[in-house]
């Protein structure tokens, strides 16, 4: 696989699945530098499967995934593990440690991995808090939290190290609209301030229009993708009447492993 | 109409019996692999000592060792009281009173105390590893830890390793205590024997070797308490039922392992002379 210019990631002919089972196949895209890429899907086609193969969470059946230019998939533990410390993950849950407070959490990258002494990672804790408009939160658990303040946590805690590339699995799964969308406001200004890529995984159309440069659409059937590229103009002008359906939140009868 | 299939009862064993044996066998290669992630990852720690969660492995000495102490001394105190009522009935239809001392003595150091301790700090320690392990599974901690570049195992399992190694020698002594107290009790209060008697029997009896011994068994235990209960944990499928089903079988593991490792030790001693 030729490394290719300006790319952050590079999936290619990436294939997923769990004992022996494949969800997803032939799937190849790549994401450019400080973009806000989309990966879109209805329930259960492997969209978070999916993730977790391109972070290096799971080993693919087949294919190759490379991040920064370097492989996730053929390389050896501690390579893989000096790589994910260059991106940030937010999972679903926001995935905070539960025995840890919220500082502590954002913290725990900066003492593991840094040299800085105290009072500079208490300094940076509370900037990646207040960035994600949780100051005053650092002394508090995450079960005191709700749903949208975890994920903000997480956020935070995925700052934490600086990294250029964030993954985000389901931003808006389980907040109500306008949490959500201080969500998404909050990603674009994540973008704009540090030129920060972005890859999210999620089924909300409302955030795919509002922040997505590119998204590829998979599909359940098919196991692959079925449409890529803009999302607005996918939804307006896809030649699929699948894809156009899906985009415009209409019922759909026409799978596209079906259609010519 | 569709006709029934008669189930045939040799089949259906079988099939049991296989499954339990793949399932085994399984169990097997995941400790194995389990074991040499823990090696991978103590030898990171020794290179890097300050990724060692100092404050983790604190937390857990408070939760599997003093906040165990109450019930260990409560439970060993009835165990010697129970076995000194036993030995009591026995040795004084030989007019052998001062013997009980004997009994209690090295039932409790060699076999009892660390037996008893073991299966409270299973029931206690080695379910809530397991537990804490698997809801962390379903977090998506675990995954997070990954992605964050740390080790799950060393993060996770190192610190309540030593912790378990920590508390589980002291526990066992305290343990020790109490039962040894508990049969005095008995000798004391049934059988009229002055106090002095028993403890002078008790002390003449008892060596320093049988005591620790008694203890070295329980760093056996507490390995094996911590290392299943762990990796029970990680087993568990993502789900609330799957991480109920591992805390069950880290306990029934734990306990039957307890006792293998007891009895491999009875015998290594007995053939050591002790």
């Amino acid at each position: 696989m030729v490394p290719k210019q300006g790319m952050i990631v590079e999936v290619e002919n990436l294939s997923v699945g769990y004992e022996g089972n494949v969800v997803l196949e032939k799937i190849t895209f790549t994401v450019p530098a400080g973009a806000i890429f989309g990966i879109l899907g209805g329930s259960g086609v492997g969209k978070s499967t999916l993730l977790k193969h391109m972070i290096g969470l799971y080993p693919p059946l087949c294919g190759e995934v490379k991040i920064f230019g370097r492989s996730i998939v053929n390389c050896p533990e501690t390579e893989k593990y000096r790589l994910m410390r260059r991106f940030g993950v937010t999972y679903q849950g926001g995935a905070l440690f539960s025995s840890m407070t919220v500082g502590e959490n954002v913290a725990l990258p900066l003492e593991t991995y840094t040299n800085l002494n105290k009072s500079e990672i208490a300094r940076r804790v509370q900037e990646k808090l207040a960035l994600v408009d949780l100051q005053g939160a650092a002394n508090v658990m995450p079960a005191e939290l709700s749903g949208g303040m975890k994920k903000r946590a997480g956020l935070a805690r995925a700052m934490a190290l600086d990294p250029k590339l964030l993954f985000f699995d389901e931003p808006s799964a389980g907040l109500d609209p306008i949490t959500s969308v201080e969500l998404d406001e909050l990603l674009l200004r994540l973008r704009a301030q540090f030129g920060t890529t972005i890859v999210i995984v999620t089924h909300e159309l409302a955030s795919i229009f509002g922040i997505t440069d590119t998204v590829i659409l998979l599909d359940k059937q098919a196991k692959t993708i079925v449409a890529e590229g803009d999302p607005r103009k996918l939804r307006d002008h896809s030649p699929s009447l699948w894809v156009h359906d899906f985009l415009n939140r209409q019922g759909y009868d026409h799978a596209p492993a079906n259609q010519e | 109409m569709t006709k029934s299939v008669k189930p045939n009862p040799i089949v259906d064993m079988m099939d049991k019996i296989g499954g339990a044996a793949a399932t085994f066998g399984n169990d097997v290669c995941f400790f194995i692999c389990f074991l040499g992630e823990l090696a991978k990852a103590s030898l990171v720690l020794i290179r890097h000592p300050g990724r060692f969660r100092g404050r983790d492995m604190l937390y857990y000495m408070d939760l599997c060792g003093s906040q165990a102490l109450p019930i260990v001394i409560c439970i060993c105190y009835l165990m010697g009281v129970i076995l000194g009522f036993q030995f009591a009935l026995q040795a004084q239809k030989v007019g052998a009173e001062i013997y009980v001392a004997d009994g209690v003595g090295f039932s409790i150091l060699k076999e009892l105390g660390p037996l008893m301790v073991a299966v409270i700090s299973t029931g206690r320690a080695g379910s809530a590893f397991a537990a804490e392990i698997g809801t962390m599974k379903v977090n998506e901690e675990i995954s997070a830890l990954e992605t964050m570049g740390f080790s799950p195992v060393g993060f996770l399992v190192v610190p309540k390793l030593l912790a378990m190694l920590f508390t589980m020698p002291l526990l066992i002594v305290f343990g020790d205590f109490a039962g040894l107290t508990g049969g005095f009790t008995v000798a004391v209060t049934m059988m009229k024997l002055t106090p002095v008697s028993y403890i002078d029997r008790t002390l003449e009896v008892l060596l320093p070797s049988t005591l620790t011994m008694g203890v070295l068994k329980g760093l056996v235990f507490a390995a094996v308490i911590a290392l299943v209960g762990c990796m029970r944990g990680f087993q568990a499928k993502s789900d609330a039922q799957g991480v109920g089903r591992a805390t069950t079988s880290s306990v029934v593991s734990s306990i039957f392992m307890i006792v293998v490792a007891d009895a491999v030790l009875t015998r290594l001693y007995t053939l050591w002379g002790y």
